[in-house]
């Protein structure tokens, strides 16, 4: 601090001085810090679609490869929901609920109907309530994989292959839950968005995988 | 401006050049001057701020539309038109407490004055980045006042909260308001960034020889932990209102569900700089107040490291606590767990500092000056809303008052009453080394009771009409809310004439000129401040002062 000592300038000049250079030191290490903040912000973007896509968190529902093998006696009801956002569809689930034991592959359909006189390219989005269940509602066919562009007029019937881990029984925070509601949302395809292959119309499978009309529903 | 005259006629100092005006207050690099300016800036800032509230309050303080019709005089005036001018006003009213006044009176303005002098430097370690810090927050606020003036989609303005969420600053916002609003935020956050990294600039190297850390009075602390908190959050926030800004504008989909987005990650990364904000709103205050606790008890600080260090404790867990302001989007019952022993274990370092504070009166010599009416005051008040918060970070609990009138309460507790009753206690105790004249003792006192009163008629009630599940962000509300809705609408009158009394005590001390003493509070005074004239001269400490082991904090 000496060569501030008869200067009546209190400014100590960058880079000029012992006092400048630390100064810049600490300067430097914030704007560091700074950066790295910035950078910490937008790489939590990637870090929390995988987070939530690796642990099912908040209720992201995953997609499994195959069923699995044990099928467990405890049956949980699951219920179905259909929303539209901004496009001109028709969109509906067939049944309003399913019984369907733990392991067991069930098998929804959906029915999408596009109202307008223009073909329309849609994203179905995805969530599961309680949000705990998210990490075993697992899907192994579903519309909501890709984009689905619908004709005018066309009505198309979606078939949903769908199973609940049987961990479901053993995790402390959904062993006790009998119900697990599966929501879609169809939201308009955003451009540049890929995935896009065109849904052939589907032909309606005649024998379900499993899962039986939910009784008293 | 006219304070430049003032301040020149006070000071007889040889030592003392000072600039021509405009060289002086626009291309200032004195950190008092500029310490000065931002003072000027927060109470200019505070007025609007506080113009808005009353807005609030005309219109809640009966039931149906009072103002914020379609045809009322607002909407002639062509503002604040209709039911979306009222969330305007609310949104307005929040961001310019939160980034205009508190902040720019806390840190910008004492922590220019003081913290330097505290530690013994002759300015800032940067004293012209010191500069574009402050007119970076003028031209912010210029940005945010124009923000309220343009379409904003459903009307004027911006209107969805100081919480920016979207869809709703996304999709529901389309007009420029937004997009106005978030650069000013941007503008807002360089200015603090650059001020913070300043401030940890100049107290890790430009102490006088002696002031080790471990001696360095707690003001500076605050500012230094602050500081820390500033140039951590910050950053989060900026990224964050950036990818608002290129969801809205340039077609990224970071928050978009319908591309594979996360609305509820904005409130992730927002609360994750939203939470340590409100201890970078507070902190100061905690360190003015240690100081004006001492000194009118006439007593050191009881417990000046647990002091020191309960900040720092503090500053820590306020960045592993935010998704308590996030109960209700869904979280595992293991993740609200862990929020709510988080944020409850805040209560230690803070039940440390107002231990310490009591404990540092107790057996003291009091003297009941202005200054310590505030800070008593802001004990008082801030426990209050302390033991509110305690009671928030319940999740259970929150799962029924989140977004109710309790939570307006607590907050309004903590910052309105607290940390504004902080920057009070600052002013006064600083009022004569800051503008080398007097104040009224009369008039300051007689600010506080009716300050005191009303703040305390107004944000009391809300408490129990939050807990009979009045929301927050309405216009409107049952006939049901209507009596104590009226109670704080008169608290809020009380207020104003509270304001207008600072008023007077300013007008009083400007014309009665009054010469300041050095040392106006006599031996409670221990810090390096009042060792200089009042006002201190334009450059000081040219020698160093020699801070002895045995010296007070």
């Amino acid at each position: 601090m000496s060569e501030t000592g008869s200067d009546r300038k209190p400014a100590v000049k960058a880079g000029d001085s012992a006092q400048g250079r630390r100064n810049k030191r600490v300067a430097l290490i914030c704007v560091a810090a700074f950066a790295g903040m910035i950078g910490a912000a937008y790489a939590s973007v990637p870090l929390y679609k995988l987070f939530c896509q690796v642990t099912g968190f908040d209720g992201t529902v995953r997609r499994a490869e195959a069923a699995p093998t044990k099928v467990l006696d405890k049956s949980v009801v699951v219920r179905f929901d259909a929303n539209i956002r901004d496009l001109p569809w028709t969109f509906t689930t067939e049944q309003v609920s399913q019984d369907i034991k733990l392991g067991a592959s069930g098998l929804a359909f959906f029915k999408v109907t596009n109202n307008s006189d223009k073909p329309q390219t849609g994203r179905a989005i995805y969530n599961v309530v309680p949000e705990q269940a998210g990490a075993y509602f697992q899907k192994i066919e579903c519309f909501c994989f890709s984009n689905q562009t619908i004709e005018p007029g066309q009505t198309i019937e979606f078939p949903v292959v769908y199973f609940v881990d049987p961990r479901f029984a053993e995790d402390p925070e959904t062993k006790g839950k009998s119900e697990i509601t599966l929501s879609y949302t169809f939201f308009r395809a955003v451009e540049g968005d890929d995935g896009g292959k065109q849904a052939d119309a589907t032909p309606r499978i005649v024998q379900p995988l499993g899962g039986t009309p939910s009784k008293g529903l | 401006m006219a304070h430049a005259a003032d301040i020149d006629h006070h000071d007889g100092h040889g030592a003392d050049d000072k600039p021509p005006f405009f060289q002086r207050w626009f291309f200032s690099t004195n950190h008092k001057d500029i310490g000065t300016l931002y003072i000027l800036f927060a109470i200019m800032a505070g007025i609007v701020g506080g113009a808005l509230s009353g807005l609030i309050r005309w219109e809640l303080m009966h039931p149906g539309i009072q103002i914020f019709s379609e045809t009322g005089l607002l909407a002639e005036w062509g503002v604040f038109k209709g039911k979306h001018g009222y969330n305007a006003v609310v949104t307005a009213h929040a961001l310019i407490m939160i980034f205009f006044m508190v902040m720019p009176a806390m840190i910008g303005g004492f922590g220019n004055w003081f913290v330097p002098i505290m530690i013994g430097a002759p300015d800032m370690a940067f004293p012209r980045m010191n500069n574009i810090s402050f007119w970076l927050l003028v031209a912010a606020w210029i940005l945010l006042c124009t923000s309220m003036f343009v379409d904003g989609g459903p009307g004027h303005g911006f209107g969805g909260g100081w919480t920016i969420y979207p869809p709703l600053s996304t999709s529901g916002h389309t007009g420029p308001a937004m997009d106005l609003a978030i650069l000013s935020l941007h503008l807002a956050g360089a200015s603090s960034i650059l001020g913070a990294i300043n401030f940890i600039t100049t107290i890790f190297n430009m102490r006088a020889p002696g002031m080790t850390l471990h001696r360095m009075p707690l003001f500076a602390w605050s500012v230094l932990i602050t500081a820390f908190l500033l140039l951590l959050s910050l950053p989060v926030l900026a990224g964050a209102i950036t990818m608002l800004l290129t969801d809205r504008n340039f077609g990224t989909h970071f928050f978009d569900p319908a591309a594979g987005g996360d609305p509820v990650m904005f409130q992730h990364l927002f609360w994750f700089f939203g939470h340590p904000e409100v201890y970078i709103l507070i902190l100061p205050g905690f360190g003015i107040i240690s100081h004006i606790v001492s000194t009118f008890s006439r007593k050191p600080v009881f417990g000046y490291l647990a002091m020191a260090y309960a900040m720092v404790a503090i500053g820590f867990v306020g960045f592993i606590v935010w998704a308590h302001h996030m109960y209700t989007v869904g979280m595992s019952i293991n993740l609200r767990a862990y929020f709510v022993a988080a944020t409850m274990i805040i209560a230690v370092p803070t039940g440390v500092k107002i231990f310490s504070w009591i404990a540092t009166m107790w057996g003291g010599s009091i003297s009941f000056k202005t200054p310590m009416l505030w800070a008593i005051g802001f004990i008082f008040l801030f426990t209050v809303g302390g033991v509110t918060g305690v009671v928030l970070s319940n999740a259970g609990i929150d799962y029924s008052l989140h977004d109710t009138y309790y939570v307006v309460a607590h907050f309004h507790y903590v910052l309105s009453l607290g940390a504004v009753f902080a920057i009070f206690a600052g002013f006064y105790y600083w009022f004569e080394k800051m503008w080398g004249v007097k104040y009224n003792e009369f008039l300051g006192a007689t600010h506080f009771w009716i300050m005191f009163v009303g703040v305390n008629l107004v944000f009391f009630p809300q408490h129990f009409l939050g807990l009979d599940g009045m929301p927050r962000r309405y216009v409107d509300y049952p006939d049901a809310f209507a009596k104590w809705n009226y109670v704080s609408s008169v608290g809020y009158m009380i207020t104003v004439l509270g304001v207008g009394v600072f008023m007077l005590v300013l007008l009083e001390a400007a014309i009665r000129r009054r010469k300041a003493e050095a040392n106006p509070w006599g031996e409670g005074a221990t810090t390096l401040e009042w060792t200089l004239s009042s006002p201190p001269p334009f450059h000081q400490f040219s020698e160093p002062p020699v801070i002895k082991a045995d010296d007070h904090h």
